[in-house]
């Protein structure tokens, strides 16, 4: 079976080729792609460690059969702080680190991805809404105190900046 | 084998004509599952996998203030259900929609995906059955309709043929008041232990309760149903609380639970109850006497 498809990962097309039609996107953007900030841990969209988004929406990236994401801009943590330079953060990254939202690290890049999307539709998030934002992104470390702190902490910096 | 992304129904029922055993896949958020985990193969065909997801007349509503209907496509996601204007129209759909999985699961998942995979826990259905929800299906032989009740046939069994698309489901607008309850171990994420319905149509006095995870299929009361409708005084909005109790009693009487790895079926039984009286307290709050 030789397959090929391309994807729109984080402003570049990505080709896809010799894939097993029913890989999820997880799967093809960690082996096929090499892009490894997406992390694989349930496989059935319970623990949001693979979240990306696709077509602007938040999704988990398991639950995504990747050859039906073509033609959608597909956007992973790594291309969040594209332009911003090499190994510039982003300053929702910043402040996970600056809070210490951060401990093993495994949830994380999923939950910077939802975060950056959290602010873009809620620029001044009440904490229930961050709570329910992020209900879809499990961490074991941190109990959230430091997460919401960090989520809060960027909403205030970037209204600062907006002033 | 090939993955087909149709873009309109007409060539989506023709694929799934020419292919009837290919996986129809709407959001993803059961079919995924079950291919991660190995539970279902790629069928071995030139068409293994007919993505729905791109088919506008599957992922749009009407609304006909004529008849007081709603048409979902079969791709509406629940993130669309939850908000207005749909949370308005049938907010205990809505309500049901704010428990499915989490924002990433609710962007992905769709009432039609909900509809087909038919598992006694799918949070829509209970409340597609208090509404009397109507199963549109269309296939390469044409289209038919079915009370969602029919549609339900078992444990993940439905009334689908192969080859057969969910096309839409319609539910009545009602002015009434309607609600969706939940048990599960957490607020977010959580598969429902035992969920209820409760939905009001006060200009024909008629009262809807169905019950979920509690039986093969959605359960309706129709003995609760009939003495909350008949004791309800609908004038004031009020109900008695002896008959509050009642209705739980009857309603928990009517589930059939199973002890599972989830819950026990004496816990199940016990929180039907439990929701079914909330649920009519919150229907009706002139006041209980």
């Amino acid at each position: 079976m030789s397959e090929m498809y391309t994807l729109h990962v984080n402003g570049r097309d990505r080709e896809v080729r010799d894939a097993w039609l029913g890989e999820n996107l997880l799967y093809v953007l960690r082996e096929r792609l090499g892009l490894m900030a997406a992390k694989g841990a349930c496989e059935q969209g319970e623990c949001g460690s693979c979240t990306v988004q696709v077509g602007g929406e938040l999704v988990c990236a398991c639950l995504v059969m990747a050859a039906t994401a073509v033609d959608e801009p597909i956007v992973t943590v790594e291309g969040l702080s594209e332009g911003l330079g090499d190994g510039v953060p982003t300053d929702v990254q910043q402040a996970f680190v600056d809070t210490g939202a951060v401990q093993c690290g495994f949830c994380t890049p999923g939950l910077i991805v939802a975060t950056h999307h959290l602010l873009d539709q809620h620029p001044e998030p009440t904490e229930l809404q961050i709570r329910e934002e992020l209900s879809g992104n499990v961490c074991r470390c941190t109990g959230y105190g430091r997460i919401i702190e960090a989520v809060q902490q960027v909403a205030v910096a970037r209204r600062e900046v907006a002033r | 084998m090939t993955v087909v992304v149709p873009t309109s129904l007409n060539e989506a029922v023709a694929a799934a004509g020419s292919a009837p055993d290919a996986l129809l896949l709407a959001g993803g958020t059961d079919l995924m599952v079950e291919l991660n985990e190995r539970h279902r193969q790629l069928p071995w065909n030139d068409a293994a996998v007919i993505a729905l997801n791109r088919v506008p007349e599957l992922t749009s509503w009407t609304y006909d203030p004529d008849t007081g209907l709603l048409d979902l496509g079969a791709g509406v996601r629940w993130a669309e259900i939850e908000r207005d204007p749909l949370q308005s129209m049938v907010p205990a759909l809505a309500q049901a929609a704010r428990t499915v999985g989490s924002p990433q699961i609710r962007n992905a998942g769709t009432v039609g995906g909900n509809l087909a995979t038919c598992s006694p826990a799918g949070d829509g259905l209970p409340v597609l059955s208090a509404l009397d929800a109507q199963v549109h299906l269309v296939s390469t032989a044409g289209r038919r309709s079915m009370p969602v009740a029919d549609f339900m046939v078992g444990v993940k069994r439905t009334a689908l043929e192969p080859g057969e698309l969910i096309a839409s489901v319609t539910v009545p607008v009602f002015d009434g008041w309607q609600g969706y309850s939940k048990v599960g171990v957490r607020n977010a994420m959580v598969i429902a232990t035992a969920s209820a319905c409760v939905v009001t149509d006060p200009p024909n006095r008629s009262v809807r309760i169905a019950l979920g995870s509690v039986g093969p299929t959605i359960l309706r009361c129709p003995e609760a149903e009939a003495l909350v409708a008949t004791a309800a005084d609908w004038g004031s909005g009020s109900i008695d609380v002896a008959t509050v109790t009642e209705a739980g009693r009857l309603a928990a009487a009517t589930s059939r639970p199973i002890d599972d790895h989830r819950s026990s079926a004496d816990y199940r039984r016990h929180a039907i109850g439990v929701m079914v009286q909330r649920l009519i307290r919150r229907a009706f709050p002139g006041g209980a006497s």
